[in-house]
């Protein structure tokens, strides 16, 4: 009686989910069929193709800006498209080799990890263009175009920015990993905060990063917000109020803390980077100070319409202020908080960079 | 203390083995086997996992194959290919598009998910076992990405086997990866013996890093997972740091990323034109040692031993601090051909991800593999055939990475859970079944050939 029971009960709710299943599929299936035969888009005979490093497409940093400029670059150019994410470091050749059979004219890799198995694979397919994000070899080769940014100029503007800015006299940053890629950020803010104080006379400090011994605050990767919320909320005890996240979606972590010690009455801000934080992260724009931003799908567009136009060279591009590879985001909802004499100055100081009159350093810089 | 010569409790043949018993009989001496007569908290990792014997002496060969582990394994590895199979069809823009008119023309949708389903697979297939353009290279891809998997993989079985959940295999891997990449960057030696001297730096560091969790487990009772993983992390972020010394450093490059090794230093090439290296043949010697040193070895007995019941092997006089230390140490060691395997073998640099989750999906293999040498071998070829056919599926189809490693933890689900495969077959055993699995326990745990 029991289990007959039970049986019932069981076939009862089998046939009710069966029936809202069914239900949903009428639903959801009740479109026109297309007309048969409605061929697909004409096939461009060049194929870009690009392969991430470990941190995959979604990292909401430079794999993901690369990869969605070869996607502007499918949609602009007409190109044909293909993408490998790499899982682990041991991928990175298989990856390669694949793309190689695949046919591509252009492989974009992206990252250090990558050098040693494109310079591999570039040796050993002498006829296929390769580029390499956020890398460049101390002797050039012949089919590989390194992209690279010279990011400490941007951030040197935002540090400027941030030390005019300050109501505490100090300013924090952290990083995700020590990369060069990511103390470059650092360095640069450093230099635009000490600029600031030999400019005014004042001592503004930087908590978080020492240029001269190039130790500061790292979160360890670039995945766990919860350790950015930990470390920027130490950086607000110690008495900063503008943070400067160099950590990829770490940063958002970051947001959250500002969130917080806005909401208990603090004045503090945010500093974003890789793209124009207002836009990429909403949720923070009220915090929002400014962004340094990499232009990196832009750059990776740009090398695959040259290279489909036959004008491939290894040529290292640098992204600059000059050439707008670089820049510091508009202030946005925080413009009232920078002072008109701040704004001009910032002009300046970026006409001379832009000139060559003002060089920025940083052991991470790229090299010429 | 008695030695075990003396005992005659846990000598093979004094195992309880009536096949008589009602099948609650056995049951309950199943868990009283395992927890010493209720006097000791039941072991972490269970009677049935401890032991690769599929061991059903009476039943009929037909019915050995398809109750056995073995079998429920294959069943298992089905069940999340076809699940796979749905996800990867769900993601495909035909099928959602050829979804939203279903009921103008069915054929088409259907044509689709069949479509989505073959082709992913076949590129997984080709990119993993034989491709007609590369022939049987592909085949040798899988074996290379096997290798460490597998020397890792050997190293959580043989802890499994002892009782003990070696969580540690990540941090084991990098610490000899780390130690012999340096042996292989910073030193400059003769050709054969440069090979040697990486693989016994590595080999060692692996051993001591597993060691330590064998001494703190012995000598104070800490927690086997807790203190692997927390060394896991100790490894991490030790390698983090070292390579942003100058000693690991490029010279004149900023990246953390290692020289590469001398060629002396490096496992050389079993076939040209692929990466397969020697380390494979290593790790396949390696599983033969191991089934050697857990069947035939007075060692592995008492690991066994150990892992069925520590107190029971305690009374029967095996010194159960030194075999958990030493079983870590070996596990460590294996752990440590993985890491060798990687920076002499496949990478030739070392660099903070040189492990990967190696450590993490050998603990998969291990138990794909039933904590059997060979069954570890052979799960580490299967998650080599998924690891290098994903790269192919992805180039080819467009499929997304991620999927390979969703239908990679739905076989792992599914094994964890063989009721479950067996209910889905049909295949669900009766009492008589039962009866025996315990009786084989008893048996296998008392301790088996």
């Amino acid at each position: 009686m029991k289990q007959s029971l039970r049986a019932t009960l069981k076939r009862g709710s089998f046939a009710g989910i069966a029936t809202a299943g069914a239900a949903a599929l009428m639903l959801s299936g009740c479109g026109a069929a297309p007309d048969a035969g409605s061929g697909g888009k004409s096939a461009s005979n060049y194929t870009g193709c690009i392969v991430s490093d470990s941190g995959g497409f979604d990292d909401q940093s430079f794999n993901q800006s690369s990869y969605d400029g070869m996607k502007k670059a499918e949609k602009d150019l007409g190109i044909n498209f293909k993408s490998a994410e790499s899982k682990s470091n041991s991928d990175f050749e298989t990856n390669l080799n694949g793309m190689m059979s695949a046919g591509c004219n252009l492989t974009v890799t992206v990252g250090f990890l990558l050098g040693d198995a494109t310079k591999k694979a570039a040796a050993d397919n002498t006829d296929k263009h390769f580029a390499i994000i956020d890398y460049s070899y101390k002797d050039p080769i012949a089919n590989i175009k390194p992209v690279v940014y010279d990011t400490a100029q941007a951030a040197y503007l935002a540090g400027y920015v941030a030390a005019a800015t300050t109501k505490t006299g100090k300013v924090g940053t952290f990083g995700g990993i020590k990369l060069p890629t990511v103390t470059i950020f650092m360095d640069g803010f450093y230099d635009g905060v000490q600029a600031y104080n030999k400019a005014k006379s004042k001592n503004v400090q930087v908590i978080g990063w020492d240029k001269a011994s190039q130790n500061g605050s790292f979160t360890g990767d670039f995945e766990k917000q919860d350790t950015g919320k930990q470390v920027t909320k130490n950086l607000l005890d110690q008495g900063a109020d503008i943070i400067m996240p160099v950590a990829g979606p770490v940063g958002k972590g970051a947001g959250a803390a500002l969130k917080e010690a806005k909401a208990a009455g603090k004045d503090v801000k945010l500093i974003w980077v890789d793209s124009d934080g207002y836009l990429t992260a909403p949720e923070y724009k009220d915090l929002m100070l400014t962004s340094v931003i990499k232009k990196m799908d832009e750059a990776v567009e740009t090398v695959v319409k040259d290279d489909k136009d036959g004008k491939f060279t290894n040529a290292a591009y640098v992204g600059t202020l000059a050439n707008d590879g670089v820049a510091i985001a508009p202030f946005h909802d925080l413009d009232s908080a920078v002072s008109a004499e701040t704004k001009s100055a910032v002009d300046a100081l970026k006409a001379d960079i832009v000139s060559g009159k003002l060089v920025i350093e940083s052991k991470a810089s790229p090299k010429k | 203390m008695t030695t075990k010569d003396t005992n005659p409790e846990v000598e093979p043949e004094d195992g309880p083995g009536p096949t008589g018993e009602s099948g609650a009989e056995v049951q309950a001496a199943d868990v009283a086997l395992d927890t010493a007569g209720g006097t000791l908290e039941p072991s972490l990792v269970p009677v049935s996992t401890q032991s690769g014997d599929t061991g059903h002496q009476q039943a009929t060969l037909l019915r050995r194959i398809v109750m056995g582990n073995g079998f429920v394994s294959v069943l298992a590895v089905f069940v999340a290919l076809v699940l796979g199979g749905v996800l990867i069809a769900s993601t495909d823009p035909a099928v959602a598009k050829s979804a939203g008119y279903f009921f103008a023309r069915p054929s088409d949708f259907l044509s689709a998910l069949w479509g989505a389903m073959t082709k992913s697979y076949i590129a997984l297939f080709q990119g993993s076992v034989f491709n007609p353009r590369q022939g049987f290279s592909p085949l040798l891809e899988t074996m290379t990405v096997a290798t460490p998997l597998i020397c890792a993989g050997l190293g959580v079985a043989l802890a499994f086997r002892a009782g003990l959940f070696n969580i540690g295999a990540q941090g084991q891997i990098i610490i000899s990866a780390t130690l012999g990449a340096y042996a292989g960057f910073a030193w400059h030696l003769p050709l054969v013996l440069h090979l040697l001297v990486v693989i016994v730096m590595g080999v060692i560091g692996g051993a001591a890093w597993g060691a330590v969790v064998g001494l703190l487990k012995a000598r104070t009772g800490a927690h086997e997972v807790i203190v692997t993983i927390m060394l896991n992390y100790v490894a991490l972020f030790l390698l983090d740091f070292l390579l942003n010394t100058e000693a690991f450093r490029r010279p004149g490059d900023n990246s953390p990323i290692s020289p590469r090794l001398d060629d002396s230093a490096v496992y050389p090439q079993l076939i040209p034109g692929s990466r397969l290296h020697l380390g494979f043949l290593v790790a396949v010697a390696l599983t033969a040692g191991v089934w050697w040193l857990l069947n035939r070895s007075t060692i592995g007995f008492e690991f066994r031993a150990v892992g069925a019941n520590p107190a029971a092997a305690r009374t029967a006089g095996v010194n159960v601090q030194a075999a958990t230390v030493l079983v870590m140490a070996i596990a460590g060691a294996l752990a440590g051909f993985g890491g060798i395997a990687q920076v002499a073998g496949t990478e030739k640099v070392l660099t903070g991800g040189v492990a990967a989750q190696i450590g993490f999906d050998s603990i998969t293999v291990a138990l794909l593999g039933r904590s059997t040498p060979w069954g570890t071998l052979f799960a580490g070829l299967l998650f080599g055939a998924f690891r290098a056919g994903a790269v192919q599926m992805q180039i080819q189809t467009g499929t997304p990475i991620d999927i390979v490693l969703v239908v990679q933890s739905l076989i792992v689900l599914f094994i964890a859970a063989p009721p479950l495969i067996r209910s889905i077959f049909g295949l669900n055993p009766g009492r008589k079944k039962r009866a025996k699995t315990a009786v084989k326990a008893a048996v296998a745990t008392g301790g088996a050939k």
